[in-house]
């Protein structure tokens, strides 16, 4: 497991690397003077040559990708433009309400996925395992920003049961709750139908084991061997799937923040391109990478554990 | 079944927007904005007063044209990337599968975001984005596959008979290994237009007044509070081509790779 363990850690930390390189590569890439762009049109040469010398902009390429490397894993990701805060703080105060939001997605496909895979799996080939099968699909191909469109169509603006924007009142649980119940749902919906059919799946797999077969012939009843024998075992490949899943819902977010005008990361990125505030785009996007790598890691060393076949595939 | 519906009513309405709307899709007419469905607008008009379903049905052409052009160029790269990864050396193997990875560790969204800053809200920076994405998943399959087929006996006895690396390549382990991918291609064009549509919804990918069911959606979420029409008419064509270009790849999955079946 240790062995396991630190080549997965030595493989993060390499994709971390590589991924800030492509990166750097891109803010290089962009075209135009980035200290013109920081200053305005009304900065004097004299100005921008002063700020290009102080981003360290006059220095050669391989220089100034190692000071930005070096500056990122230290977790100092420059300044931004607008404010000249730091860009780590500005991120990471937006986090949470990010975090709370793929939470809050992840709430809804485990809550709705896993009862709705362990159901059609054992009534398999019945009417409702065919229903289940069919809005899985569905929702799974529905973009999440149509959800979330629709969602506060129905809810917010026509049943006026939701509200509509904002985070909810700062301090006020139950209404942060309130606000986060349509966001989450339009992050979550997807992956309610990808839960149930990896469920369903790896469900009738276990429920041909032998160790379940002699469950029955001990004369257990079905609903014991259902959530405790079977699903305990079938639960595991649902695990990995889930650090893919807190990706996607990270994308599905960006949308969910801007559709409901919730404070996060994704509004924050998407805010900063409409003022070309650039090291806050390529901050807030290191950050959400670094985030979404730490989480595949977490999955896979979770699994890992579990599952001690998988420790000799790396 | 239904998919090949939804897929060729899609179609259709793409091919032959002129001729099932006489409205133009970029006519601005103020004297009829935020009408509701009638006879004379199927699916009403916009802020502007254009025919919302004329621009759907145009919008469709955007959709559809992204969709192929960027995954067809997904498959060349990747393909390309695969071969190469599978049959050459094990050290540059070992460092596309890291930069693959690293690839894929960036949110789609985050991604799409970054290069936009890049290039500036066009489609080709939507196509870029679609690439990118699809690229490392096309390329590990194939790669997966070569590496499998690299020591069969009809490889090497090909490489005994004096064929190069681009004949073998070309000849014997290019057509065992583009099937399974051909499939998963076809399953990714929902997605393609899922992503065009987002980045237009974002004001990222289509410049106005250019027609995108991205677009229209945008429309209607900023007037969502005065008439639910327009965000009904972007969302609709969106919900009903992903759902259709899903189960048809569901269905040609199953028809060409039984095997994976059992999965679903």
């Amino acid at each position: 497991m240790l062995s396991y363990s630190l080549k997965r850690l030595g493989l993060a930390v390499a994709i971390v690397s590589v991924a800030m390189l492509l990166l750097f590569a891109m803010i290089y890439l962009i075209p135009g003077d980035p200290a013109a762009v920081a200053l305005g049109p009304r900065a004097t040469e004299a100005m921008r040559e002063a700020l290009r010398i102080k981003m360290g902009l006059d220095q050669p390429v391989w220089i100034q990708f190692w000071n930005f490397f070096i500056n990122a894993w230290q977790g100092d990701l420059g300044n931004e433009v607008l404010s000249n805060r730091p860009v780590a703080k500005v991120v990471m105060e937006q986090l949470p309400s990010t975090l709370a939001l793929i939470v809050g997605g992840m709430a809804w496909s485990i809550a709705l996925g896993i009862p709705l895979g362990c159901w059609t799996a054992v009534k398999r080939g019945g009417m409702a395992d065919r229903i289940v099968g069919v809005f899985s699909v569905a929702v799974i191909a529905v973009p999440s920003f149509v959800v979330a469109i629709y969602a506060l169509l129905i809810f917010s603006v026509s049943l006026r049961w939701l509200p509509a924007i904002g985070a909810g009142e700062p301090g006020d649980i139950g209404d942060q709750l309130v606000h986060l119940i349509l966001p989450s749902l339009a992050v979550g919906l997807g992956w309610v139908g990808y839960i149930a059919r990896m469920v369903r799946a790896s469900m009738l797999e276990v429920l041909e084991a032998p160790h379940i077969r002699t469950a029955r012939a001990f004369g257990l009843p079905d609903r014991q061997i259902t959530y405790r024998y079977a699903l305990t075992i079938a639960i595991l490949p649902t695990v990995t799937l889930l650090g893919v899943g807190i990706g996607q819902m990270l994308s599905s977010a960006v949308f969910a923040e801007i559709v409901f005008a919730r404070p996060g990361v994704g509004k924050l990125v998407y805010d900063a391109i409409l003022t070309r505030n650039y090291p806050l785009v390529t901050g807030a996007v290191l950050v959400t990478t670094v985030l979404f790598i730490l989480i595949n890691l977490i999955a896979d060393l979770v699994v890992g554990y579990l599952d001690p076949r998988v420790r000799s595939r790396l | 079944m239904f998919g090949v519906v939804l897929v060729l009513l899609m179609i259709g309405g793409a091919v032959f927007a002129d001729l099932l709307v006489a409205a133009e899709p970029n006519r601005i007419s103020p004297r009829d904005r935020f009408q509701g469905p009638s006879l004379a607008h199927l699916m009403g008009t916009d802020q502007l007063g254009r025919d919302l379903f004329s621009r759907v049905l145009h919008g469709g052409r955007i959709a559809l044209s992204v969709a192929l052009i960027s995954i067809a160029a997904s498959l060349v790269i990747g393909v390309v990337l695969g071969l190469i990864a599978g049959y050459g050396p094990r050290w540059l193997d070992n460092l596309m599968i890291l930069l693959f990875d690293a690839i894929k560790s960036f949110p789609t969204v985050m991604l799409a975001l970054a290069l936009v800053t890049l290039f500036g809200p066009s489609l080709t920076a939507v196509m870029v984005v679609v690439v990118l994405v699809n690229v490392p998943g096309y390329a590990r399959i194939i790669r997966t596959q070569t590496l499998a087929l690299k020591s069969a006996q009809f490889v090497t006895a090909a490489q005994s008979m004096g064929a190069g690396t681009a004949r073998v390549l070309r000849a014997h382990v290019l057509p065992n290994v583009i099937g399974p991918l051909l499939i998963l291609a076809s399953m990714d064009i929902p997605v393609v237009i899922a992503i065009e549509a987002g980045m237009s919804f974002l004001g990222l990918g289509v410049r106005p007044p250019t027609p995108s069911w991205g677009a229209i959606l945008n429309d209607g979420f900023t007037a969502i509070r005065d008439t639910p029409w327009i965000a009904i008419a972007g969302g609709l064509p969106i919900i009903l081509t992903t759902l259709g270009f899903t189960f048809l790849g569901e269905t040609l999955r199953d028809v060409f790779d039984p095997r994976l079946k059992a999965r679903g």
